[in-house]
Parts: structure tokens; sequence; C-alpha cells
């Protein structure tokens, strides 16, 4: 018969010699083949202490952004629970109240925020659903723990802090759609939080 | 007299506890070895290198809760671990570990019982072994331990046969039995004479260091022969209901017997003690010291040798392993024995 990927072999049933029966040949290959490797550099580093370089957009823990003057950004729409493939996100939803415009961003805010870390699978989703930039997956890994509550992350662990030196960097995950998104006229809301151009100011000033 | 039971008592506790001590790193270097042939890195953690690795291990071992089933031979489920580490313990007793040590012109061999048939008692020692495994297996009252039990004494008599010839044929080399000459005979390495006079009995006869190897493996349990406690067939084999130091001893056993074949190779084919120009060592202490670090290196070499092949080796299947045993090595060892006859006759030795 023709063969159609030339990669056929014919088998063969013939005798094994008397140097193949006596195997002696073949485990001292086996063990030169496994001395070879004995020399050979190891692929296992000591994790903690040495990292494997990862990818620049790295899909890792989650991270709540806070704006320019420290305002939470996410307005707690849910559009990145029903995004989540495993319904690892849920949360509860506040009204501001006065005198909290420095705390939350929009009206509306998240008064709880969980990512249930055993069930997200860290596809970035959320991030893509996010219209308010809230919400970003870092290059940071989550770390293991002993219990399973424990890595139901609520929102201490996944807002980052006020201070500049606590801010979780996120540029290499602004892509040019994401960039492009933020400067989209009808994004205006989006951009560089201005408290005159702001919505409250310009009902404050009716 | 009393200096005399004084050395002896401190040799008794050294050799007890250099054994220990080799068997303890034995699994650190098991675990060592496996791993860089298997391109990682091992235990690294306790300590520089995991050099602290054992000490937790056995630490470990200690703190675990003992389990003794309530179906089992209470007295013989005890007795078992116990057995096979006395068994494996012993045997370093005929061992020559080194030239003698002279002081004040009095000569103390570094050897506990210079015996003059030492290599007897090795091997009655070692088939006493099995009655661990056995008894261990039974008492368990469960069908893998049987099954390992039975695999191990069904193994471990087969081999010994061989095992047994092969010593014949070296005893007729030697033409004694006791270790301390089989020691001595091999002084040096070449006598000089011929190009074929070598003094280690391997270049003798390589063929019954072979035989012996093979069955030194089987009788050890370890890999390729290590089906009396093959995880994926028998859970744990003869030691499935075992836990905490019980499950320690037999381990810790096994690595001793071990330690005991590769001296016992080292000393029966390789010289023991002997090195090449060890003439040229004209003070007996310096000479006793070298003797006995050339001793333990080739012992560890053994040692690594044992875990390279376990690394390298599948499992054989058991019929595989009685057709190895019954079919090829007892009639391999037969011929050698009598074509060694036929030689040492032939050439006028006896």
């Amino acid at each position: 018969m023709q063969s159609l990927s030339n990669r056929s072999k014919v088998v063969s049933n013939k005798e094994m010699s008397f140097l193949e029966r006596m195997y002696l040949p073949a485990i001292l290959g086996g063990m030169r083949i496994t001395m070879s490797h004995f020399f050979r550099k190891k692929v296992t580093l000591n994790y903690p202490e040495e990292k494997r370089p990862i990818s620049e957009t790295y899909r890792g823990q989650h991270v709540l952004k806070r704006d320019e003057i420290g305002a939470e950004r996410c307005t707690s729409c849910g559009l990145c629970a029903v995004a989540c493939p495993a319904e690892a996100i849920t949360m509860t939803s506040a009204e501001r109240k006065k005198g909290e415009e420095h705390l939350y961003r929009e009206e509306k805010y998240a008064a709880t925020y969980e990512i249930n870390m055993l069930r997200c699978i860290f596809c970035g989703l959320c991030e893509e659903a996010c219209p308010k930039e809230a919400i970003f997956l870092t290059d940071r890994i989550v770390p293991s723990d002993f219990e399973r509550n424990d890595f139901v992350y609520g929102k201490d662990k996944l807002v980052e802090g006020i201070e500049p030196a606590l801010r979780i960097d996120v540029t290499k995950r602004q892509s040019k759609e994401v960039l492009d998104f933020k400067t989209h006229p009808e994004f205006t809301h989006n951009q560089l939080w201005d408290p005159k151009k702001s919505i409250q100011s310009k009902n404050a000033g009716h | 007299m009393s200096t005399y039971i004084i050395y002896k008592l401190i040799l008794v506790v050294a050799v007890f506890a250099i054994s220990l001590l080799i068997a303890m790193y034995s699994t650190y270097a098991e675990r060592k070895v496996a791993a860089f042939l298997q391109d990682r890195l091992g235990p690294n953690r306790a300590g520089p290198f995991g050099l602290f690795q054992p000490l937790a291990d056995g630490l470990k071992m200690f703190m675990k809760e003992e389990i003794i089933p309530n179906v089992s031979n209470k007295f013989l489920f005890i007795l078992g671990p116990g057995l096979a580490m006395l068994t494996s313990l012993c045997t370093s007793a005929v061992i020559p570990w080194g030239p003698p040590l002279v002081i004040n012109g009095v000569k103390y061999s570094l050897q506990v019982a210079d015996i003059n048939i030492g290599v007897l008692y090795l091997f009655g020692v070692v088939s006493i072994g099995v009655y661990g495994i056995m008894i261990g297996g039974w008492a368990s009252n469960n069908k893998y331990s049987l099954l390992g039990a039975l695999r191990a004494s069904s193994q471990m008599i087969s081999y010994e046969v061989a095992m047994g010839i092969s010593v014949i044929t070296l005893i007729m080399i030697t033409g004694s039995l006791s270790t301390s000459d089989i020691a001595t005979q091999q002084h040096g390495f070449h006598t000089g004479e011929h190009w074929y006079s070598f003094t280690w009995n391997f270049f003798k006869n390589p063929l019954t260091f072979l035989i012996f190897f093979i069955c030194a493996l089987a009788e050890t349990n370890r890999a390729p022969f290590d089906l009396p406690e093959c995880e994926t067939e028998l859970v744990g084999g003869y030691h499935t209901e075992y836990s905490s130091m019980k499950l320690g001893f037999y381990l810790f056993a096994e690595y001793v017997n071990m330690f005991i074949s590769s001296a016992v190779m080292a000393l029966f084919f390789f010289g023991g003690y002997n090195f090449p120009w060890m003439d040229k060592i004209a003070d007996p202490n310096v000479l006793a010291a070298v003797g006995t670090v050339v001793m333990f290196s080739k012992t560890i070499f053994f040692i690594f040798l044992f875990m390279w092949i376990r690394w390298t080796i599948p499992r054989f299947r058991y019929d595989q392993l009685m057709n190895l045993g019954w079919k090829i090595l007892i009639p391999l060892s037969l011929i050698n024995l009598i074509a060694t006859g036929f030689l040492l006759w032939g050439t006028g030795r006896i």
C-alpha cells in the first residue's frame, strides 16, 4: 500500500541477537544517558529566591485601581462579574455619601468586592469588561495559603494604596486599545479627573 | 585484656555509628542523585545544600502517630522491623574496614570480629534478614503486605542460591573463608609479575562479580528488583501497614543493607582497603587511615552505583525476575563455578 505520510515503518519481528538478549549493553547505554543528565544544567529553580522571567502582560493577582487623587475607580457596575466565566467575582453596591468624593470616584461604589482566587482562572475578561479602568490583572502571583476561605480576596487585598509608593503600576497592560478607549470623547469621564469639568461640579454650578 | 575489650567496644560503637550515619545520608544521597539524574535540584531547603534533610526526615518519623492494626499480631508486628534492622546491622561485624593500627607495638585490627568463617557468617546473617520482612508482612494481616512479603522472601531465597554459588567460586580463588584473609590477599593492585597478575578478585573473575552484583541488587530489594515494595501494584508491599519509626526502621534497614552489600562487594572484588602503591606508605597508622578512606570511598561508589541503576532501569515483571534468577543466573554461576574449577586445576592451583 502506498504510504501517505512517508513516515510508516515496517514492523520487524526478528529474533533478538545474543547481545540484545543479554540486555547488558542496553543497560549500560541507559546508564550513560542518565549520567549525561547528571551533569546537565538543572531545569528547576530555587523558586522564592530565583524567579523565571514572565511576560510583561502576565495575568496574575488583580488590583482595583484608584484614580489620580486616590478615589476608587470602581463603580460597582457588575460587568466584571457578568463577564467572569468562573463566576469568581461578587460585589455589593452602596451609594456615595456627601463628603466621600475623595474616596469614591462615582456616585455608586462597591461596598464589598470579592474575588475567589480558587475559582478565578486568570483569563482577564474582567479587565476587558471594565468600563472604568478599575480592575487590572498584575504580574503578582497569588500566594499560597492554609484555609480555603483565605483565598476569597476582599477589598483590603484588592484595592491599591493611596500613597504613590503603594500604587501598582499597570502601564504595561494598557495596550493601544485601552489608551484609545481612555481618550475617546465619548468617555471623557474616564480621563484625568478635573473637579471643574466633572459632572458634580457642573451640577453644583446650577 | 581490658584494653582489648575497651578497644573492641569503641570499634563496635564506631562501626555502628558510621553504618547508621552512612545509611542516613544514603537517604539524602538517593534523593539528590535521583534529582540530578532527572535534571532537578533535589532537597536543598534544610541547611546548606539540604544537608540536614535526613535529620528532618528522622524527626518526622519519630513524631508521626504510631498505628498498630487491631487485627495484626502485635508481638510479631513489632518484632518485624526490629529484626530487619538487627540483622542488617549485624553483618558489619566481620568486614575489615582498614589495615591494622599499631599503637605501642600492639596491633589493633580494624575489624570487629576476625572470625575464620567470616563469609559464612555474613551469608548466614543476610539470609536471616528475610525473616524481618516475612514476619512484618505476615503480622500486618493485610493482603498487600502478605503479597509483598511473599515476593520478598521468594526473591531473596532464589537469588541467594546464585549469590552463594558465585561466592563459592570466589572462595575457590581465595582459598579462605576469612574476610580478613580475602582483604590481605588482594594487597596492592598489581604484582608486576605478568600483565594479567592483578591482585583484586574482580580481575581474576569478572563474571563472578557480575553475578554477585545482580544478586546483591535483588537481595537488598533495590530497583530493578524492588518488587516487594512496588508502589504501583502493592501500595507499599510488606510495610503497607507500618507507620512512624517502624516504617522508618524498614526503610532504614534497606539502606544499611545497601551500605553493607556495597562494602562486601568492595571487599570481595575490589580489594577492600587495598589501593595501588600502598607499599610506599611506611607508617602503619597512616596506611590504616588511608586504607579506611579508600575502603569507604569504594563503598560509597557502589552505593552510588546502586542508586544510578535504580534511577535508570525500570522494574522487572515478576516472572522475568524469577526467570532471570532460576534460568539464567543459577546456570551461569554453575558454569562459572565449574570453569573456574577446571582453570584452577589446569594451572595447578589445586
